[in-house]
């Protein structure tokens, strides 16, 4: 039998890439991550824009075992590969995400600056919680609903922070403690 | 109870995670919580009353005092009545008695309108919850 000519070229040498062990650690907190905001969207809420963001229990894991490099490429793949899997890309909400995304990314960094002593993972995700709904309403005020009203739901956010930056906050402390219970 | 003494265990197992800087913003955040609520949420609150009569201002009082005010028009008297953050036409000589059924108002923007009388009430507020009104 004669080759097929459809058959594949083999891969030019010289262009591959070797996933470090970097990569596959981010790749495998990005998809526990992405599980997380995949099985949150199937949660019924009264509200458009707040929920819990259970996603983030996770990026608060990475930034206290591995950094703040490691979180921004957790929370920043989660967003995309979320909202990929979501069929938001590129919406409305896509961007939403991505703002406040960034911005508590921003208020992370500062964040993981506190002492530790005092300030813990409850801090991070609160402090971050505020940040986000911080983008997001910057987006939504300049781009989405151009007038005040959207501060009307300024009270609703705030607390929707509050609450769900304790909860997650707690539960990313708990996971932090039993692992280091695991791997002293 | 017997679900509460199981749920305070619980709860002290999970405050064993708080750090004291926790507690700390926490505190804040519910400070931002209530001082947004409070901020934002009583723009609507009248704290005078404007009483026009054919067209001029007739009175400007303010909602803290009960009071009753009566109006001069061209059918008769109109009497305002103004309690602690509100007011209402108490009675117009006027046919239909709208701006009378129309009852208390209570929120900055609110009119009442006795046209056959030509008497007005409006409340006003640090911020209007509407500035006009079309019908």
């Amino acid at each position: 039998m004669t080759p097929s000519t459809t058959e594949h070229p083999p891969a030019p040498a010289g262009r591959v890439l070797i996933p470090t062990p970097d990569d596959h650690r981010i790749a495998r907190h990005a998809a526990a991550a992405i599980v997380l905001t995949v099985a949150e969207a199937a949660i019924p809420l009264p509200l458009p824009g707040v929920k819990p963001g259970l996603g983030n229990i996770i990026t608060l894991v990475v930034l206290a075992r591995w950094g703040w490099r490691d979180a921004a490429w957790v929370a920043l793949l989660r967003v995309l590969v979320g909202s990929l899997l979501l069929g938001q890309f590129l919406a409305p909400g896509f961007f939403l995400s991505l703002s406040g995304a960034l911005l508590s990314l921003a208020a992370l960094g500062l964040a993981s600056r506190l002492p530790k002593r005092w300030f813990g993972p409850v801090s991070h995700s609160i402090l971050a919680a505020f940040a986000h709904i911080g983008g997001q309403l910057i987006v939504a005020r300049l781009w989405l609903v151009p007038h005040d009203g959207v501060f009307f739901l300024v009270p609703v956010f705030a607390l929707a922070s509050t609450v769900f930056g304790l909860v997650n906050g707690l539960v990313a402390a708990k996971l932090l403690d039993e692992e280091g219970a695991v791997r002293p | 109870m017997k679900s509460t003494a199981a749920l305070r265990p619980w709860l002290a197992a999970w405050a064993a995670y708080l750090r004291p800087g926790d507690g700390l913003v926490l505190v804040l955040g519910l400070g931002v919580c209530i001082g947004a609520a409070l901020s934002l949420w009583q723009g609507g609150r009248p704290d005078k009353a404007i009483i026009k009569t054919r067209g001029e201002v007739f009175l400007e009082v303010p909602l803290s005092a009960p009071r009753i005010i009566e109006v001069p028009g061209p059918l008769g008297i109109t009497r305002i009545e103004i309690q602690p953050g509100k007011a209402r036409v108490a009675s117009d000589p006027g046919l239909r008695q709208y701006c009378v059924r129309q009852g208390w108002l209570n929120t900055a923007g609110a009119v009442a309108i006795c046209a056959p009388n030509q008497v007005s009430l409006a409340l006003s507020g640090r911020r209007s919850d509407y500035d006009s009104l079309n019908y």
